[in-house]
């Protein structure tokens, strides 16, 4: 095998599209900036192209370096010659979703009608509209089907989005730490981080741009997403009750506790990086997704040839397990080919970020059968 | 075609012969998908495995199986009747908590069920009982009172006897002790037995 090595070192590209996309609410939104990297080399058939969908905070930067920075892409563990998506063997694409703010498209893009941010003005997109936007991309990388389509969390609705509406242009799906809609839990997690942002002073209804940022809701939205994606275990060993070093005079505003530091540093760093109204409308998007779309998603389905690999986490409590299994029960029902692990993890959520070994098990060999499978005689 | 068939478990073997090429199978409690990929690679088959433990998944995985990592107790609800051509119970239904209803649900989802059991009245389990006064260790049940997964005990009387008053019909029946097949007197000198039964 292949020594497993970094990538090295990439960069965002993007494709400027001029076509206007229609949403599933039927409004238009272009000319499109796509931002996305690609890793590993197209084949001359083109039958070795991965798409890997990032999750909420993520962007089109999944692996290798970028030359100014020290810390790799967010699945740089799982992304290179050798690792689990092997670029030695597979072309590995990534692009930052519709409604983000890394490159794609968004409320924080200029609007051309008006030359300022969207801000509000920003259509309300779906999930589905991220895929179609995604699409587009591949469409440009003159791609007819890809090998595959993988993604945790939201990254995992997108790969179920992609096989309920292209199930010809994917050969297999791998839907990691997700659901095939959001339970009344997750969507009420999201709301108290949308309440967050917009309770900041400084939001002014989305219209900050330019001006003072509501870095406060922001940070508490992110700090309060953080608590959602760790585990009770996972939080006793990394902090335990460990009190800061450098303890002041007692003030509420500073952190007592190191989870307390943790949270904080986590919220005002996501709020350099990221952009409130892309939080409120992207987290829309998830608590409005079913995978199904206007059918029960074992209907949409039926006959798909894409095969399906759908992987759990035990500990994880904001995407529990019995989700992935609903996955796999759609699966059964409707004669899908699948297969189904749920890795004994205590990280929670984070877990599809964090468990990479176990997850490069697993989907290496499931790659390596769908990329070698020969077409079956009956 | 089969290189090294001798060196297939007799049990396997067995099984083999039972599968029709290219149907399709459901094996419950598939373990490390050893059975699964062998007839895979020699009959063509069409399989689905579902397993309860994690490391046996990713094994399976490796060999390119499609596999669910759950238990069998209430894994079948969402199949359709008859919707697989044979569903497998090899060494699986000593360890489930409801046997009938399992036994029951494979015989719904599959036109044939092919059920592996161990023979808890092998002539060797009988003399551990009764001279040692012990509770018996065999090749096929090859586990201590304290450490066995095995719920249930059954002879393979006891499993003819189940299908004849719950009216499944057992249409074959092979035994074996180690790799030999028994055809004499087989609830006391066979250590296995494999049957094909539909309802």
């Amino acid at each position: 095998m292949t020594p497993k090595k970094s990538i090295g070192i990439v960069e965002t590209k993007y494709y400027a599209c001029k076509e206007k996309l229609t949403l599933e609410n039927n409004k238009k939104i272009g000319p499109l900036s796509i931002a996305y990297e690609t890793y590993g080399e197209l084949n001359q058939k083109k039958t070795n192209a991965i798409l890997v969908l990032h999750a909420l905070s993520g962007d089109a930067h999944a692996a290798g370096f970028h030359s100014d920075e020290k810390n790799p892409g967010w699945w740089d563990a799982l992304i290179g010659p050798g690792k689990a998506f092997d670029t030695d063997k597979y072309f590995v694409i990534c692009s930052n979703v519709l409604g983000g703010c890394k490159g794609t498209t968004g409320p924080s893009s200029i609007n051309p009608d008006t030359g300022n941010p969207y801000a509000l003005d920003f259509p309300q997109i779906s999930i589905f509209d991220m895929v179609k936007c995604q699409k587009l991309l591949v469409d440009y990388l003159g791609i007819d089907k890809l090998l595959s389509v993988v993604g945790g969390s939201m990254g995992g609705m997108q790969a179920l989005a992609w096989l309920r509406a292209y199930p010809d242009k994917i050969s297999s799906v791998i839907p990691i730490a997700t659901a095939i809609r959001h339970s009344p839990q997750q969507i009420a997690f999201n709301e108290v981080g949308r309440q967050a942002i917009m309770s900041d002073s400084n939001w002014k209804s989305g219209d900050y741009y330019g001006g003072s940022l509501p870095v406060k809701g922001l940070a508490v939205a992110r700090m309060f997403g953080h608590i959602t994606y760790m585990s009770d275990i996972s939080m006793a060993a990394k902090f335990g009750r460990q009190k800061k070093q450098n303890q002041e005079p007692f003030k509420f505003t500073a952190a007592d506790f190191e989870v307390e530091g943790y949270l904080h540093y986590h919220g005002d760093n996501f709020v350099k990086r990221f952009d409130a109204n892309s939080y409120l409308y992207i987290t829309k998007a998830m608590d409005n997704f079913d995978a199904g779309g206007d059918k029960p998603f074992e209907e949409a389905i039926r006959g798909v040839k894409a095969k399906v690999l759908v992987i759990a986490f035990k500990s994880d409590w904001l995407y529990p397990a019995y989700q992935s299994k609903e996955i796999v029960k759609a699966c059964k029902l409707s004669g899908l080919e699948a297969s189904y692990c749920e890795v004994n993890s205590t990280y929670g959520h984070d877990a599809f970020l964090i468990e990479t070994e176990q997850e490069t098990r697993l989907i290496g060999h499931f790659l390596n059968k769908v990329f070698y499978a020969a077409p079956r005689l009956i | 075609m089969i290189a090294d068939f001798n060196k297939v478990r007799p049990d396997h073997r067995i099984i083999f012969n039972f599968v029709q090429p290219r149907s399709n199978i459901l094996d419950l409690g598939c373990g490390n998908g050893e059975l699964l990929s062998f007839l895979n690679k020699e009959k063509d088959v069409r399989g689905q495995g579902i397993e309860i433990d994690e490391q046996a998944i990713y094994e399976c995985v490796a060999k390119g199986l499609n596999v669910f990592h759950g238990d069998i107790d209430s894994g079948l609800a969402e199949y359709g009747d008859k919707s697989f051509d044979y569903v497998i119970l090899n060494q699986t239904l000593q360890q489930v908590k409801r046997v009938r209803s399992v036994l029951d649900d494979a015989l719904r989802v599959g036109k044939h069920v092919i059920v592996g059991l161990p023979n808890f009245a092998f002539y060797k389990a009988r003399f551990q009982l009764f001279f040692e006064g012990r509770a018996p260790v065999t090749p096929s049940l090859p586990f201590g009172w304290h450490d066995s997964p095995n719920l249930h005990f059954s002879s393979i009387r006891d499993f003819i006897e189940y299908c004849s008053r719950e009216k499944i019909r057992i249409d074959q029946s092979k035994y074996v002790s180690g790799r030999k097949e028994v055809i004499l007197f087989p609830n006391l000198f066979a250590q296995i037995g494999i049957f094909l039964v539909s309802r």
